[in-house]
């Protein structure tokens, strides 16, 4: 019954636009060519070269620009992107990718097979994020201009997983492969790409303006006859930006959680929490394991039993986050529930530190370390304040050492810390954005987004290893819930939360979200109806 | 002293201005006992209104209470103030002092060091020294005190200037006293009345900055002062009216007192130029 007064209520609203003189249909409307998007950025980024900088504006950007051989849907499959198709041998150590036909570079070069291998050999590399898979890689090959053949030493089963737009993309060769330093390439600030949009102008601190490439390989794409990026620092005049119209799209933490339930409830605004599952961002605490007391398990468990993450989950992140309940974000390929839990409870807390001899001095303190906060937003510092109060009552006397961007990285890639506010990428699959935190391999002082917090468990290590290379699913998920389980045991971060972002729209923006990747996707599909 | 009173009396400015700052004071000093908790400490739902469920000026984002966070807020206020003030007048007498008394060279190259400080714009200045030197209470009070020296300094100069020719100096010199002793008890002692009211001034300015540095979240994390109180709050400030404006006029109502200080010193230290502004 209800089905057949919905599909009345449809048809008379079809017929409704139809009397009113359009061609739209009620439930799917067909998508309309022109318009521009205009977009928030905040902050602005560093440069636009993908491949160099992977910070989320960066790839924000470069995502319309650029384009790598693949893309991910929502659960996280490998879907066609510059690759039209792909194959596996059989002993998993031969792929090879046929590319899309008909593509060509923004200044007209006609893109061809050589582009990829020049950036895989010459630049992906030697990236951070890249130079992993490429360990596994022994050649890439192009046997002719539309294949390329990548040829691995062992199998890696994470391997149809790197080829995101952050991890995997494809520059022109034609203007990179000169004697300047990739660093200091101009291009580097006026990408030129094969993506549906171009770069056009980027005014400092203003805005970044991207306009409709005419000949791009997708037929009839891309919608809208541009995009334009405008960078507002200031969260409250992002918020009203979105109300008003003067801007239809945001993401991450471009408004601050506690404006969002408000903005969702108005009636030109949209919102999905869809778009984030291959980033699937975690946000922790880290340890700095080197030190003392941290290096002892028992203060770390403490420390988990005496924080209140439901209290920040619900009161200062407001639903943009749900309480990790271990390493693995619950989007994340492989995550298993089924892990010894923390709740809140500050007695055992005290207990703990009771049995590793911590007594409390004559202010009742226990311990007394530092916390760095992140310097992205508001509520990382809320939290931090929150933290310090938490572990205080437990006699842990926590002092707040804010830094800027610079300072942050350092002082965290340094191990000059105690505990630092941090959250890192996952990356869909746990051999690319997981087992960097916690394998000994990737102790590696001077670099941040390293396994920081100096965690050394050779049956990590050994699980970790296996379950990259594990042929079957089933192998891998039993290899990681061991691994999960040891993790959790030994609590060598504090994991605070999934992070549930959301992506809030004006409504006459359609298919802002179409991918697993989100708005970083390349948004051929995006389209804006008429006002 | 009888004198002086009577003046500033007149002043019912200033008046007002002193039983505003004692009462700040008295806050500050009572903040134990009228918030026996700690202001960082969580003591009630989020977003709670004031004049609700026993918060006078309501809580803040995370449920603290806004009260008690001005009542601290006065606490360190005050004393940053208090200390980035005393610091700067410290240095900015000696300064002034050496460079007004000496004259010729040591003169001008003091000057050449005070106008390097002054063509830089103050706030600026304190916004990068104390983000270079990462934020805590030592560091604001040191990048405060560096910023609000200068001005004092060249009003020292010059009453030094004109003070170390009259014939009380000169008798003193002529006596054979140190050049020491001549600055110190002689001359300083006779051009304090402007550093009097110019220092009020700026323990004014002092509380200014330090908002406005903590607004921005380069104060010190650990320190819950009223700029920091307005700067946590202000994302929310359509929603929460009361989180920045109780220590918003909680910074006004002080620097205002403060000012009004400053005037009926003035007018009380300064008689003649008191007469002729009235008449």
């Amino acid at each position: 019954m209800k089905r057949i007064l919905s599909r009345v209520a449809a048809l008379t609203l079809s017929l409704g636009a139809l009397s009113v003189g359009g061609v739209a249909l009620a439930e799917a409307p067909t998508p309309q060519y022109g318009g521009v998007l205009s977009a928030i950025l905040n902050p602005e980024p560093p440069n636009l070269n993908v491949a160099l900088q992977q910070v989320a504006v960066t790839q924000l950007v470069a995502g319309k620009v650029y384009e790598s051989l693949l893309t991910y849907s929502f659960d996280l499959k490998p879907q066609p992107s510059l690759a039209k198709s792909w194959e596996v041998s059989p002993d998993q150590l031969t792929y090879t990718f046929h590319l899309q036909p008909n593509v060509s570079w923004h200044d007209g070069k006609p893109f061809s097979a050589d582009d990829v291998v020049f950036t895989y050999t010459k630049v992906l590399a030697n990236t951070p994020r890249t130079r992993t898979l490429m360990a596994n890689v022994e050649s890439v090959t192009a046997p002719d201009p539309q294949t390329v053949v990548f040829r691995l030493k062992q199998p890696y089963s994470a391997f149809l997983h790197a080829f995101d737009i952050g991890g995997g993309a494809i520059l022109p060769k034609h203007l990179y492969d000169v004697d300047t330093p990739i660093t200091q390439n101009p291009h580097n600030n006026a990408p030129v790409g094969t993506g549906p949009f171009k770069f056009k102008h980027w005014e400092r601190g203003s805005y970044i303006e991207l306009v409709k490439n005419p000949a791009y390989w997708k037929e009839g794409r891309p919608y809208l006859d541009g995009i334009t990026y405008r960078v507002i620092p200031d969260a409250a005049s992002r918020r009203l930006a979105l109300e008003q119209g003067a801007v239809q799209q945001a993401w991450l933490q471009d408004i601050e959680p506690i404006d969002q339930q408000r903005l969702a409830k108005l009636p030109h605004i949209g919102e999905t929490k869809k778009g984030y599952e291959y980033w699937s961002t975690m946000l922790w605490i880290e340890l700095n394991g080197g030190r003392e007391p941290f290096s002892d398990k028992r203060f770390r468990q403490a420390l988990m039993y005496g924080l209140n993450r439901d209290f920040i989950a619900e009161k200062i992140m407001y639903g943009t986050g749900t309480v990790a309940t271990g390493p693995i974000h619950h989007n994340t390929r492989f995550y298993d529930a089924n892990v010894k839990r923390y709740p809140y409870d500050p007695k055992k807390a005290i207990a703990l530190l009771d049995e590793m001899g911590l007594k409390p001095d004559k202010d009742g303190v226990r311990a007394r370390v530092g916390l760095i906060p992140s310097p992205y937003g508001e509520m990382s510092r809320r939290t931090a304040e929150y933290i310090k109060q938490n572990l205080g009552k437990i006699g842990v006397q926590v002092t707040i050492e804010n830094a800027d961007v610079g300072g942050w990285t350092t002082r965290m890639g340094n191990w000059d810390f105690d505990m630092a506010y941090n959250g890192v990428f996952q990356y869909g699959d746990p051999a690319i954005g997981v087992s960097r935190t916690y394998v000994s391999s990737n102790i590696k002082k001077g670099l941040p987004f390293t396994n920081t917090s100096q965690y050394s468990n050779p049956k990590v290590d050994e699980l970790f290893n296996a379950a990259a290379q594990a042929p079957t699913e089933e192998e891998r998920q039993k290899l990681y819930t061991e691994v999960q389980q040891i993790l959790v045991e030994d609590v060598p971060l504090l994991w605070i939360a999934d992070t549930n972002y959301s992506v809030f729209h004006n409504k006459r923006l359609h298919n802002v979200v179409t991918t697993g990747l989100g708005v970083v996707d390349t948004q051929s599909d995006a389209w804006l109806s008429k006002e | 002293m009888k004198d002086f009173l009577h003046a500033f009396c007149r002043h019912k400015g200033g008046v007002a201005g002193v039983i505003v700052i004692i009462a700040v004071a008295g806050l500050a000093l009572a903040a134990n006992w009228i918030f026996p908790h700690d202001p960082w400490e969580i003591v009630n739902a989020p977003f709670m209104p004031p004049m609700t469920d026993d918060t006078l000026l309501g809580t803040d984002t995370l449920g603290r209470d806004i009260g008690a966070g001005i009542a601290y807020g006065a606490r360190l206020t005050l004393l940053l103030a208090a200390v980035s003030t005393a610091v700067s007048i410290l240095f900015g007498v000696s300064v002034g002092a050496i460079s007004g008394f000496y004259g010729g060279r040591v003169d001008q190259a003091v000057v050449g060091f005070i106008e390097l400080f002054q063509t830089i714009p103050s706030f600026f200045l304190a916004v990068v020294l104390v983000a270079i030197l990462t934020p805590s209470m030592t560091t604001v009070i040191f990048a405060i005190a560096v910023v609000s020296w200068p001005p004092l300094a060249r009003l020292v100069r010059a009453e030094f200037m004109s003070l170390k020719n009259r014939e009380f100096v000169q008798a003193a010199m002529l006596a054979g006293q140190s050049n020491a002793r001549i600055i110190l008890t002689q001359i300083l002692p006779n051009s304090l009345s402007p550093v009097i009211v110019s220092g009020s001034l700026m323990v004014a300015s002092a509380i200014l900055l330090e908002s406005a540095l903590s607004f921005l979240g380069l104060g010190d994390p650990n320190a819950m002062t009223w700029g920091y109180i307005i700067g946590a709050s202000r994302s929310v400030l359509r929603d929460a009216w009361w989180m920045s404006v109780f220590p918003g006029v909680a910074i006004l109502l002080t620097v205002l007192s403060l000012n009004l200080i400053g005037e009926a010193l003035n007018d009380a230290l300064n008689p003649k130029l008191a007469r002729k502004r009235t008449t």
